[in-house]
């Protein structure tokens, strides 16, 4: 047998004692996750980019709708019954890409992990794994939350300057604005959320956003395939159609109202996270 | 202290671990040895419970590892397949893993320090090279400062450097009195720094052993000798622990329990002229591979063997 006869210190391991209050607890696992988060580069990208469309897409809306509403020009019908909140927000519809943007920055915390090998570490550290799952939506409904409230009050104010002395000119202390706007920051929150979840429920990226796509800008589109009495039904249930009602301004008879629809789409983030949990836990990494 | 029993892993059909039974000894270097194929790294991750097992169960120092409260104080890991993302730089990665146990930022650089990672702790982990991941790895399995260094084939790829490196270490965490679990399909590897051998074949215990004991096994420290009279030298050699083997019609016997220089001596003395007097020490390799040669998974037809 040989033997190792070159000499070297050992290396300065503290006595074990001295982590003594070192275990894993939920706050830990949120501030791990909250690192890791802000320490990628394709956080600050994604984020950067879904501000400045939620912000640029109101903003363009309002100039645009300004435009056109100038003595003798044609109004666009779509256009026609909009608000300042609605420019602002959703009016047009590739301000998605905010929403895209929020609910891929989900899908790629979670499924990052699987495609880098990641995930091996961060359950090696937490192996109850369901903590994990917790804290990574939590933080990323928490961001997604936050950075779209400043997002779309930054959108509301600049937009509503551009737009006063305009027919739908509006301020934030008209009825119902104030929650419209926190309604659009929940709304997206729970996108993020949705993403977090398809990210560990399918485990790769491509999948976790094309579902997430799907889900949220292809399935309302390929309701118009179904017959008109079952659309009318299922509609408004759709999560992209029961989120919306989260933050409209004004409720038709075909849509939920707020607050139904802020439980449905709790219901279908709910609904993910659940099986995203059930396979965290059953499968092996 | 790391058991198994009846630790057993299927794969649909395929049976990657078959009723494991094991265990490593605190304080202890163990060598987990066995061709590519084995099991040996499907059962390291059953350990860390980044597996389930489909039967039997596995613990560490009592109980599952994950119903400790600071896993990572109680096994450092470094798995063969590349856990870290790659957008991470090195001090962020350890920083992750270091929150979730409230391990202090002290603990991270003396780690980055130990590990050599110095110069490029600020570096996004994609553009490491496989010498400085894996030591990005090892400063991550050894964060938690844990009782028990589990690494899954650690020299894999790595330049004689990094070798040494890697071996010294392990010397050092040995000799700090540390459990060591090192995985490994290279005997002369493990030989090196381990203490027992648990070696492994197609998901099965082949034998639990020592190093010494293995070599013994396998037939180790035998003399050939070929002479005109090989009756007469046996019956001149035979004695207690002595073995001699021979097969008829060679003139050439062979001897074990007795040096080369004692049988020639004895021969000497009876003028029985000798023609060969050989001392052949079996090598660890011979042994290990006399003992997997039934269990590799993949013959050298094969030439792409991939470890599961």
């Amino acid at each position: 047998m040989t033997t190792i006869t070159e000499t070297r210190p050992v290396p300065a391991t503290p006595s074990r004692t001295a982590g003594s209050g070192q275990k894993v607890t939920g706050r830990r696992v949120l501030r791990s996750e909250w690192a890791k988060l802000w320490s990628l580069r394709s956080t600050w990208i994604t984020l950067t980019l879904g501000l400045l469309f939620l912000f640029a897409v109101g903003v363009i809306a309002a100039v645009q709708y300004r435009s056109m509403t100038g003595p003798g020009k044609h109004l666009d019908p779509g256009l026609a019954d909009a608000t300042t909140q609605s420019l602002a927000l959703f009016g047009v519809p590739f301000a998605l890409v905010a929403l895209v943007a929020l609910g891929v920055l989900g899908v790629l915390t979670t499924s990052g992990e699987y495609t880098s090998g990641m995930i091996r570490s961060t359950l090696a550290a937490v192996p109850r794994r369901l903590p994990v799952l917790w804290a990574k939506a939590a933080v990323h409904g928490l961001i997604a939350f936050v950075l779209s409230v400043i997002g779309v009050f930054v959108a509301f104010l600049v937009a509503s300057g551009i737009l006063s002395r305009t027919p739908i000119a509006m301020s934030v202390t008209d009825g119902g604005v104030v929650r419209s706007l926190l309604g659009a920051g929940l709304y997206l929150g729970l996108v993020a959320v949705i993403g977090v979840a398809l990210g560990a429920l399918l485990r790769s990226t491509a999948g976790g956003i094309s579902a997430l796509v799907g889900t949220f800008l292809l399935v309302p589109s390929l309701m118009s395939l179904l017959p008109r009495s079952w659309r009318t039904d299922v509609t408004p249930y759709l999560p992209s159609s029961a989120g919306e009602s989260v933050f409209a301004l004004h409720h038709t008879a075909g849509t939920l109202s707020a607050g139904a629809g802020l439980l449905v789409l709790l219901g279908w983030t709910a609904l993910v996270l659940g099986g995203a949990a059930h396979r965290l836990v059953r499968s092996d990494v | 202290m790391i058991e198994a029993r009846q630790l057993t892993k299927r794969y649909g059909p395929k049976t990657a671990v078959d009723g494991l039974d094991f265990t490593v000894r605190p304080g202890s270097v163990t060598g987990f040895l066995g061709p590519n194929g084995a099991g040996k790294s499907t059962t390291m991750r059953m350990i860390i419970g980044l597996d389930a097992p489909t039967a039997g169960s596995v613990t560490v120092n009592g109980r599952e590892y994950a119903k400790h409260a600071a896993p990572l104080r109680e096994v450092g890991a470094l798995l063969e397949a590349r856990s870290i993302h790659p957008g991470r730089t090195a001090f962020d990665h350890l920083m992750a893993l270091a929150y979730t146990h409230g391990i202090p930022r002290a603990r991270v650089d003396e780690m980055i320090e130990l590990t050599g990672l110095g110069s490029v702790a600020r570096r996004r982990a994609g553009a490491f090279s496989l010498g400085m991941g894996q030591r990005l790895g090892i400063a991550a399995a050894l964060l938690g400062d844990p009782q028990t260094v589990m690494l899954d084939e650690p020299v894999n790829g790595l330049d004689p450097e990094g070798v040494l490196w890697i071996r010294n270490l392990l010397t050092d965490l040995a000799a700090a009195g540390r459990t060591i679990f090192v995985s490994s399909h290279l005997m002369s590897e493990v030989a090196l720094v381990a203490d027992h051998l648990i070696i492994v074949g197609r998901g099965r215990v082949l034998a639990g052993t020592t190093v010494q004991e293995l070599v013994r096994q396998a037939g180790g420290d035998t003399v050939a000798v070929a002479s005109a009279d090989p009756a007469r030298l046996r019956g001149l050699l035979a004695g207690p622990g002595v073995e001699i083997t021979a097969s008829t019609g060679s003139e050439q016997l062979s001897v074990t329990g007795m040096s080369a220089r004692e049988i020639g001596t004895r021969a000497a003395e009876h003028g029985i002229a000798l023609f060969e007097l050989t001392a052949r020490t079996v090598s660890l390799e011979d042994a290990f591979m006399a003992l997997t040669k039934d269990a590799v998974e993949y013959h050298s037809e094969t030439t792409v063997a991939r470890a599961a």
